[in-house]
């Protein structure tokens, strides 16, 4: 099934200053308390982390159930915010296959891509033997998922401590974070213009459509970097 | 109400999966040396961009509520922070969000 020493190993690598575990964890501190804020009960705040997993779709459905909106318009929304993991999931899976690895076992590993154990994974696959990538990854997704799940229970508990500059004070550690991994990005002509280009079309586009304007944004930027980069060598 | 956020749950997660899991059924026919292969890595870290922009310039939820040029003071700090202690995300990030919480209790 999984090799266990992989999987171990990939667990272990979210430990360490330079991890994604704590912006990961104080974000979903956030969501934990504001979940209990808007009359989730615990079992349904863990649920929706375990099985959502994505921290912007958790945000559209906490504000949806607030003022009320349909199932569809929810199912649209979150569809729109995270449509990002499928660039995502295209731009590691290639790199994780191996004959000997079930077909079925990627449509469980999928669930994992998230921006923080994507970025481990990015930055770590190429020391791992190709044939075991799939269980090293399995072992970060799960490493990440616990940190999210065992986050999101502790904000449920801790809501009524903490006010709300502190609530804003948590919500703002992961896009700094982000914002960090993105300048370390910045490797070559290509990437630096799809961060720089992302962020610009992606606003520019929010006065279009403020639902469609991360992935409009996003795709006009990633694929203009994507040919000044080849036209230049890169 | 509570079969509501059931189902909320529901939709969120499978609106969520859905782009996973067609992103595996993609990966199957590229291959990593493949140009078609760096495109999707460019359009992989231009919507992370273009979320996280929007997330600090028109955020949701919390977020909102602090005001815009706090905002952009507590994310240049960070970056500063990042930049001076030789990329070290720990105190950039933490510094962040203590500044901005007590930027905001202040103000």
């Amino acid at each position: 099934m999984v090799n266990v020493k992989f999987f171990l190993k990939g667990f272990c690598a979210v430990k360490g200053f330079n991890s994604p575990a704590i912006a990961l964890g104080a974000s979903f501190i956030a969501v934990g308390a504001l979940f209990k804020n808007i009359g989730l009960n615990f079992q349904e705040s863990i649920l929706s982390t375990f099985f959502t997993y994505a921290l912007p779709g958790s945000l559209i459905m906490a504000e949806s159930i607030i003022i009320g909106t349909s199932l569809l318009n929810i199912f649209l929304a979150v569809w729109l915010v995270n449509a990002r993991l499928y660039p995502m999931t295209v731009s590691l899976f290639p790199l994780l296959t191996h004959k000997s690895q079930p077909k079925l076992k990627y449509y469980v590993a999928c669930h994992f891509i998230a921006v923080s154990a994507w970025l481990i994974m990015k930055d770590n696959y190429k020391a791992v033997e190709r044939k075991y990538r799939l269980d090293f990854w399995i072992g970060v997704g799960a490493a990440n998922l616990l940190v999210a799940v065992s986050a999101t229970g502790f904000g449920f508990f801790i809501a009524d401590y903490l006010n709300k500059d502190m609530m804003i004070g948590l919500a703002i550690v992961n896009p700094v974070y982000f914002i960090c991994v993105m300048v370390v990005a910045m490797r070559n002509i290509q990437m630096i213009l799809a961060i720089l280009f992302g962020s610009f079309f992606g606003i520019l586009f929010y006065f279009i459509s403020p639902e469609w304007c991360i992935l409009l944004g996003g795709f006009t930027a990633g694929t203009l970097a994507f040919y000044i980069g080849e036209l230049n060598g890169n | 109400m509570a079969t509501n956020i059931f189902l909320a749950i529901l939709i969120t997660s499978l609106a969520t999966y859905i782009s996973r899991f067609l992103g595996v059924i993609t990966s199957k026919k590229i291959k990593e040396t493949s140009k078609i292969f760096k495109w999707f890595n460019c359009l992989a870290y231009s919507t992370l961009s273009a979320l996280l922009a929007r997330i600090i310039i028109f955020p949701a939820g919390v977020l909102s509520e602090a005001d815009y040029l706090l905002r952009f003071i507590v994310v240049a700090v960070g970056l500063i922070v990042f930049i001076k202690t030789k990329k070290n995300f720990f105190y950039a990030t933490v510094s962040a969000g203590v500044l901005l919480a007590f930027l905001n209790t202040v103000i």
